[in-house]
């Protein structure tokens, strides 16, 4: 394998990385907030990574093929944080809850008052 | 370890990746949560072809993976649109009208 060749296997690795812990993150985080960092992740990170790695590999191709893939990567890296912005603020108008962090709060500051009354 | 294997390496990720959200599509609580999960299954494609094309050794299908990524976009929003107003020609400004 060539210098290019290494340096695009890396970055694709990294990528897969990524994109399967953006995958597994959107399975088992526990409200929708939260899923939505972790397809944030695999929109920004993994695509980057992916695209850039392939863009490695051009040497022999057309010189619009790294352009079209600079394209894919402006076009990702542009629509994807709009349209997670827009989501996120649509699930906020129509009152989707977070479900992380609010019920131990709220428990230990009740065993706190139950503990201050005793 | 050629690149034609990590190229199919690549491949397998993405498409667990691709199962991944399709499952949270079909579990997801609410509608922002199946939202959410189509578009991530829509970028995942646009990556998922972009790999394949170099995989084939056939770069042009990066004119497919350009248009799949403008039309996951517009469908986002549309369908985000459609969630919050119920109607895809609402002008955002009449809000206690819904």
């Amino acid at each position: 394998m060539t210098t290019p060749e290494i340096i695009s296997a890396i970055l694709l690795c990294l990528g897969t990385f990524f994109c399967v812990v953006g995958g597994i993150g959107i399975h088992r985080m526990p409200d929708f907030y939260t899923r939505t960092h972790a397809a944030s992740i695999t929109d920004t990170l993994g695509a980057g990574l992916l695209l850039v790695g392939l863009m490695f590999l051009c040497e022999d191709q057309h010189w619009t093929v790294p352009v079209k893939l600079g394209m894919v990567l402006l076009f990702v890296l542009l629509t994807s944080p709009t349209s997670g912005h827009a989501l996120v603020k649509a699930a906020a108008a129509e009152g989707v809850r977070w479900v992380t962090a609010a019920a131990p709060e709220s428990s230990s500051d009740a065993e706190d008052a139950e503990q201050e009354e005793a | 370890m050629t690149t034609l294997s990590v190229l199919t390496l690549v491949m397998v990720g993405v498409l667990v990746t691709m199962f991944l959200a399709l499952a949270r599509a079909a579990l997801g609580p609410t509608v922002f949560d199946r939202i959410l999960a189509a578009n991530m299954f829509g970028t995942k494609t646009v990556l998922l072809i972009s790999v394949a094309g170099f995989f084939t050794g056939r770069p042009e299908w990066l004119d497919l993976a350009i248009v799949y990524a403008l039309v996951n976009f517009a469908g986002t929003i549309a369908v985000a649109k459609y969630c919050r107003f119920g109607n895809l020609a609402h002008d955002g400004q009449r809000r206690e009208s819904r």
